[in-house]
Parts: C-alpha cells; structure tokens; sequence
C-alpha cells in the first residue's frame, strides 16, 4: 500500500519508463521536423481532449434547468435549488451548474467553457456497453466496428499534417481511439484497486447467492481500508477523484510538449448513480468535483496550449428524469456534453429544450435528445482540425451526412 | 437442457479448468455428454506428459545447476581472498526488493494475461507504432530505473517449466488431466525455495515423477517421487547416513528421518495409519544411501539418482510388522510397493482425492468406494478417476469449493483466451493470492480447503486482480458472452442481472470473474 502512494506522490515527475524513453528517444529524430500540424494562418496548435465518463452521466443533476417548473418535482431529494446552501451556480437565468463545479463555472464565465443540453448519441436503448460502443465507435449501432471514431479522425488529417499520434490514457486504449492509426498509451504508475462501486454490487450479489463468499469479501475489504489508515486518502485506480486529476495532469504534460500527442481521450468510471446519488453534496458530487479538477489540471498543466485546446467530456447515455425509489436515477437518454479549454467559444447553454412535462419525456421517462452528439463532435473536429464534412460524415462517422457539424464552438 | 448444463459445469469446472472462450463450445460439448467429456482426456496417456522443446531433463539440468553454483562459489572465494568483504557486494544475485512484491504481483496477472504488452513495465503501454512516441520533457523521471538483473539459469528454467505448465492448462481440453497433474504434484510436493536444486528441477520433478504416472500406478509414482533427485534434497535424504554405515562410522553424521516421515506421514498411510516412530526409524534407515550423484560424478552422472551402498545401514529392517532382509536398493523398494497397496494408504488417497474435487467434507460413501477400487486395482490411478467420473456424488454434490488461486487465475486465462508467453505475472499472481508455484510452505503441500482460499484478504485480492485483469481485457470483449461461455444457462438471474448492468465493460468482467460461477467449482 505504502508503495502505491509512494507512486502517486511521485506523480509530479510522471513516471514513465525507461522502456518510453527510449522509445521516445529512437523517434525523436524522425519527428523534428514536427510540428507541421499547426495552423500556419494563424499560428494555432491545436488540442483535443475526450473525457468519458462511463456509468451514463445524469445531466439533469449536473447542469439543472432549474427553471424549469417540473425539474424539482421530477429530481425530488436530490434535485439542484438556485437558493440555500450549497447553491447550484447559475449560468444563466435558465440552468444551473453542480457547485461541486467551481472551476468549470470560472471557465463558463470567462466563454472558455460551454454545455450542450439534451444530447445523446443515436443510441436508444439502456445498455452501458452498447451505449458505450456507440459512443466510442462513432457507428449508429453497437457491435458494428473495432474502431474508434477519434481514431478515425486521426487518420482522416491532410497527408503531411500528421499529428504525433493520439494519447490513450489508461491501461488499456478506449474504443474511441482504437484503429489504424498510431497512438501511444500512457496511465499512471497507481494501480488499479478494484472500485467501492464495483465491490458493492459485488457484496450485493453475494448477499443473494453466497454469503459465505460476502462475509470473506466483507471483511478483506474492512482490512484492506485498516491496513491503510485512512479511506478518504486517494485511492489508486480510475474511479477516485485524486485518480481523475492525477491522469488529467499526466495528459496534459504529455500533449503540452511541442511534440506530444495533439488528441488524447481517457475514461472516468464511476458515474452510474443508481441508489444514493446525492444531491448538492454526496455521491455524484463527489465525482463532479474530480471531474471539475481534472479540468483545472488540463489547464494548468497545458500551460500556453490551453489557448488551443478543446476538452469535449461526453457519456454514453443519460438517466430517468425522475429519481428512483433509491434516491438515485435509472439509465436514461438525453444527457449533456461539456465543453472547456481556451479555444472554447463558451459562456453558453446550447439547447434545443424539450421541457420535463410528461408528454415532453423520452418514453415518458429520459430527457428527451434535441441534439445529435455527433453534431458535436463533428464540430469540435471540423473547427478544430479543419476536417472536411464529407470525411466527418463518411469516415469518421459513417451515415451520418444528415448530422450536420455545430457551428461556433470554437472560437 | 438445464440439467445438461449443469452437468457441463461440473465437467468443466469440478474437473477441469473451467470453459474456453474464443469459439472452442466447451460448454456444448461437455453439455452433451458431461461424463464423457471428462473422460476424454484420460483415453490419450500421452496427453498427461509435458514434452516441450528445451525442457531438459532432470540430470542435464542437475549437471547445469552444480556448476553454477560452484561458480558463484568459486567467485565469491576469490572475492574473499582478494579483498575484505564489502557489504553489499556479495556475488549471488538478489532480484526482488521484499516490500515491492504484492503489488508487482497485483499489477502482474492482468499484464501477463494481456497480448502485446511489456511485462516489464507495467505502467507503459508500447505504442502501436513506437516510432511515433513522442518523448516529453515532462516524461523524464528523476532517476532512471537500474537495469532488470539478468536472469540466471535457475530462474530462467524454473520459469521456462512454468511456461510450459500454464500454457498447458490454458489450452488443454477441459483441463481434467492437467487437474490430476496438480492435485498428485501437490500431493507428492517439494518446494523450490528449498534451494537452487530444488527449484531448477521443479519442473522436470513434475514431468519426470508425476506426470508418467497420473493414469499409471500408485506404486510406481512413489517410487519415482522417492528416487528422484528433487525429492531427496528437498527432505534432505542425500545428507541421510546410516549410523553403520560405512560413511557413517567415517563421519560424524548419521541418520535424517525427513523423507521416511513424509513418505509414511504425506505420502501413503497418512497420519494415523498405523505407524509408529520405530517405522519411521527403520525406514529412515532403509533409505539410507538413496541420493543423487552430486557435480563430480564420482557416484554417477551428475544429477541421477544414486543407491550410495556407503551410506546405507546395513542389515535388516522391520517396517509395520514386516522384516526386510538387506538388500541394498531393493530393501526400499520392497518397502514402499508394501506400504503402497496398505488400507491406510488406500483410505487416505481416496479421502484426499474425493476432497480435493467434490468437497470439503466428502460423501464417507464415495470415499469407500474410491479406496475399494484404489485397492482392487493395485493403486490404478486412472481406475481411481474413472471411479470418481462414474459416481453420482461427484455430479449431484453443489459446486461448493472455491477455486484455488492457481485453479482462479488458470480459469480467467481460459475464459478470456489468453495463452501466456510469459509465466511472470501469473507467478507474481499466485504469490499474491497466496498459491507460490511448486512453493508451499511445507512438504504437505497447499491446503485444499475453502477454509484456506476463502480468507477475508484472499478475497479482496481476488477482487483486485480480476480488477486489473478486466481493465486490460474487458475492451473488444462482451462480458455477457463470456458469462455465457462460462455458465451458460446455469448463471443465476443475479450474477446475469449484476454482470448486464454493470457500468462498463471493465466493471462487469471483473464482477463475472468474481461471481460466485466462476469462483465455486
């Protein structure tokens, strides 16, 4: 234990190894003549970060429409108030951001961060891991490809304009940035410890078939937190919120670099708040606030990039309008997307609102989507990298010519 | 088709190593017909042997561990002579930093298990195009790592024999065969942290003394297990003298009862069948003299078991009512077919054997039938199998025994379709969860309880490594196939239920790898 915190401590040097290094060291040479990829016109150099958060966010409790008159009967308990303690932050006279979120609402009121209301993906249906391969995969449909859609885009920039590859942060390489062209992995020394979240659905599955398994797991798990003096320390792994800043600053120096990586994407877990979300405090709080500092880090450590950045933080599906007999949300549709970094043409709600009333609803259930998140997307990357409309609808996002790109998120 | 796939499970899991993913259709096939699928493997003897190129035999290997350790011998003297010792500048290698172990271990498993990555380097993924790593300032580290020692010669065989035994377990069939090899391996166990001999030749002990036998005789595996060179360094029988013996009215040394209580104690009768000290004594004395011919030959090749007429006690012997005449070599050999075909011994392989696979506290009436047919067919071992397939205990008993490490870590392997090319991080792995390969702690070997694998931290390790497995795998695959794959229609609605709503790819495979299915067999 005592080595795992050691290494997050050391996470100021980034620890990587001496095996990158060398690779880093054998490519340098190849890519001096790097960076082409800079707009010339104007100088910029381009950034893109995708954060996921994977678990279907609840974008009602995350940027409240406070005004709207069924939102407080719909979210009950949990539900966000422009009054009293632990206030939503308004943005404007309309919605209301999570005040876990204070970076994020400092971003929103210098226009270096926006939100897009009542956006899904075209997936319909409630399953995490086909929602999550739409997402991903950029395809209408789960199950269609095993690749990404940022890949894609990566291998869709001019010819001789090539970033130095995409940045997977993580164990593994998400979906989204699996493909043909090159990327390059990095995730912090931490190891991953399984979850609270994960071994508590696993407790409530013993508790009904195996309780002696239950009683064993039950226990290690009280020792384990013993052993390490203190549960509110920061855990390694993906789902705490000192994991959340600890891989934004791990990115961010990478793609900072003249060199580095101009695309990256990592996944948050965690955001599948089904019992106990928790209203301005709680559950889910907790996580917006990692969130809101994985953000700040991005900034922070992007340093002079900042300016060109775009992060897009987007998830897989929204949850129920209405909370649950848990004092949570069920999976659900219609979510937001968030936008933040210093080419963000922010301090705007982007919403084709459909309202909360019962008929309004999605299945009479979800927030009902207005808005195609491959709109989005295809924006952000047509601004961004200049990629043509004809490879956005094609390639990137196959079928999708009927989507047109956002206009004017980037500045 | 319920009751068939229940059976399957049992096929697959109280038998074997649990189902295959990728296309193999284990379940359907073992669904079709349970009990023929497991005695499948038993019908091709040669499956049980292990005979992978550059697996060397155990004097060829004896030979090379000898002269190693002369060498580091010789290096070290010389150092001594030539200078005053200086601390920290021994000659032997030393590679693991002790506090360092269990988490090198947790990150192990899923690195091991994932294709393409460096096991060395947990922390970096290798670019998919390395040439286009762009190094950042920000990416130097304040110190660079100290180069990995190089390994050598008894690590790199102990793990080249390891490789060879996990990448048989992974791919066998269902596994029934390589589940025998384990359960007798275990049985007759040494442990590599006896010293260099004993792990250099834990592989080819396995090979060379179990492996030929698991569908042989009983009798004839003891006898190899006895005479074998791992097995008389690990109990220390090469340093046995008796006490009249030529060598031992020489020296002043005399006689080491190690082995002859194992062999009475572990082995064959077990305790409390039957024997006394005074048996122990004399078969202690009966052995004397069984070694293996050490790095100058001069008893025979390096590394061959040897009868060393020098060392042995002369005379007769009484062992458990019986006298055996002197007789050099035979003497031994007259005494362990004996006690071989013993009632104890009967009795305590079919309690052991009906336990490791069925349960904790087995059907009395399996056990009996198990020690009737061990006994009326001279110690059959692949009779004794056979009879255990053909009972209706062993397929009406619920799957209650949780998996052991190595039986967990084997499994995830198989599901997920990974065959190792590097044994490392499952050896980090079975160290964390408890289960050092060819190490136990004593010469009974790993318990076979839920009692020992059902502890509270086992327990959370588990759930950190099926973690750190999913967070490697988990992409491109879909937990709801695997569980499928795995349980079939035997998965209950809530193991089902808490794998589909899982909130990620990552969460659900680890929760599946821990659901009671996959851990009970």
């Amino acid at each position: 234990m005592e080595t795992r915190m050691g290494c997050c401590e050391d996470m100021r040097s980034l620890p990587t190894t001496r095996r990158a290094l060398l690779l880093g060291g054998a490519s340098f040479a190849a890519w001096a003549y790097l960076p082409k990829f800079a707009r010339a016109a104007d100088g910029r150099d381009p950034r893109l970060v995708l954060v996921i958060l994977r678990g279907a966010l609840d974008g009602l409790a995350t940027i409240a429409p406070t005004a709207d008159p069924d939102y407080a009967g719909l979210h009950g308990a949990i539900a966000l108030s422009t009054s009293g303690p632990n206030a939503a932050l308004p943005l404007d006279n309309f919605f209301s951001l999570h005040p876990a979120m204070p970076e994020f609402s400092r971003m929103y009121r210098e226009k270096k961060a926006a939100v897009i209301h009542a956006v899904a993906t075209p997936y319909r249906d409630r399953s995490h891991f086909d929602g999550q391969d739409v997402l991903e995969s950029g395809f209408a449909g789960p199950g269609r490809v095993q690749s990404g859609w940022l890949n894609r885009a990566l291998e869709g920039l001019p010819k001789g304009e090539r970033v130095a590859s995409g940045l997977a942060v993580g164990p593994i390489t998400p979906l989204v940035l699996r493909g043909a062209a090159p990327t390059v992995g990095w995730a912090p020394l931490a190891l991953p410890q399984a979850s609270e979240d994960t071994a508590m659905r696993l407790l409530d599955l013993y508790q009904h078939r195996d309780a002696a398994l239950g009683s064993a797991l039950k226990q290690g798990i009280a020792f384990d937190k013993a052993a390490q003096g203190d549960d509110m320390k920061p855990k390694p792994g993906t789902g705490g919120v000192a994991a959340m800043r600890l891989a934004a600053r791990g990115a961010a120096r990478l793609m900072a670099a003249d060199n580095g990586p101009r695309i990256g994407a990592l996944a948050f877990d965690g955001w599948d708040t089904h019992a106990n979300e928790g209203g301005p405090i709680g559950r889910l709080a907790q996580l917006l606030g990692g969130l809101d500092g994985a953000l700040a880090e991005f900034e922070t450590a992007l340093g002079p990039r900042w300016r060109d950045t775009v992060i897009v933080v987007a998830t897989e599906f929204g949850r129920t309008a209405r909370i649950n007999g848990t004092q949570g949300t069920d999976h659900g549709t219609g979510t937001v997307a968030l936008l933040a970094g210093g080419a963000v043409n922010g301090g705007r709600v982007i919403a084709d609102w459909p309202g909360l009333k019962p008929a309004s609803l999605h299945q009479g259930r979800d927030l009902a989507p207005t808005t195609d998140l491959r709109a989005v997307m295809k924006g952000v990357l047509k601004d961004q990298f200049g990629l043509a409309e004809k490879v956005l609808a094609e390639s990137v996002f196959p079928e999708s010519a009927k989507v047109k790109p956002m206009h004017g998120l980037v500045a | 088709m319920a009751r068939d796939s229940q059976a399957a499970l049992v096929a697959l899991n109280r038998f074997g190593f649990g189902a295959r993913g990728g296309a193999s259709g284990d379940v359907l096939d073992a669904a079709s017909d349970p009990r023929g699928f497991v005695k499948a493997e038993l019908g091709r003897p040669n499956r049980v042997l292990l005979e992978v190129p550059g697996l060397q035999s155990t004097p060829a290997l004896g030979k090379a561990v000898f002269d190693y350790q002369f060498e580091i011998q010789q290096a070290r003297e010389a150092a001594k002579s030539a200078a005053p010792p200086a601390a920290g500048e021994g000659a032997s290698p030393r590679l693991e930093a002790k506090g360092q172990r269990r988490n090198l271990s947790l990150n192990g498993i899923a690195m091991e298990m994932a294709p393409k990555e460096s096991p060395r380097e947990p922390q970096a993924k290798p670019a998919e195009n390395p040439g286009a790593m762009a190094p950042a300032e920000a990416m130097q580290p304040n110190a660079p790592k100290p180069a990995p020692q190089p390994l050598n010669i008894i690590q790199k065989t102990f793990r080249a024999e390891a490789l060879a035994r996990l990448q048989r377990a992974v791919i066998a069939d269902g596994g029934f065969a390589e589940r025998l090899v384990v359960f007798w391996s275990n049985h007759f166990c040494i442990s590599a942290n006896k010293g260099g001999p004993a792990r250099m030749w834990a592989g080819s002990f396995e090979r060379e003394a179990i492996r030929p036998h698991v569908l042989g005789r009983f009798a004839d595996m003891l006898k190899a297990v006895e005479q074998h060179p791992a097995m008389l360094f690990f109990l220390d029988n090469q340093q046995s003298l008796g006490p009249d013996s030529r060598a031992g009215k020489n020296r002043n040394r005399g006689l080491n009862e190690n082995l002859a209580r194992e062999i009475l104690e572990l082995h064959t009768l077990g305790v409390g069948g039957g024997y006394s000290q005074d048996d122990v004594t004399s078969l202690a004395n009966v052995i004397t003299g069984w070694t293996y011919a050490g790095r100058l030959g001069q008893l025979g090749a390096p590394g061959t078991f040897v009868f060393n007429a020098n060392a042995h006690q002369p005379g007769a012997q009484r062992v458990m009512g019986k006298v055996y005449d002197a007789g050099g070599v035979a003497q031994g050999e007259a005494v362990l077919a004996d006690i071989a075909r013993h009632p104890s011994t009967a009795k305590f392989i079919a309690g052991k054997f009906a336990r490791h696979f069925v349960s904790d506290d087995p059907p009395a009436a399996l056990v009996a039938r198990l020690a009737d047919v061990f006994t009326k067919t001279g110690g059959d071992l692949k009779a004794l199998a056979l009879a255990l397939v053909d009972s209706d205990e062993a397929w009406s008993a619920p799957l209650s025994k949780i998996r052991s490490p190595y039986e967990f870590l084997v499994a995830a392997g198989r599901l997920l379709a990974q065959v190792p090319n590097n044994p490392n991080l499952y050896l980090a792995g079975l160290r964390a969860l408890g289960q050092p390969l060819w190490s136990p702690a004593g010469p009974n070997g790993f318990p076979d309880s839920n009692a020992a694998w059902l502890a509270p931290e086992g327990m959370k390790l588990r759930l950190d490594i099926s973690t750190q497995i999913a967070s490697r795998l988990a992409e491109g695959v879909d937990p709801r196939d695997l569980l499928e794959l795995a349980a079939a229609d035997t998965a209950s609605v809530e193991t089902r239920r808490t794998v589909e709503r899982a909130e990620s790819r990552q969460q659900a495979l680890a929760l599946l790898l821990m659901s009671p299915e996959f851990q009970r067999r």
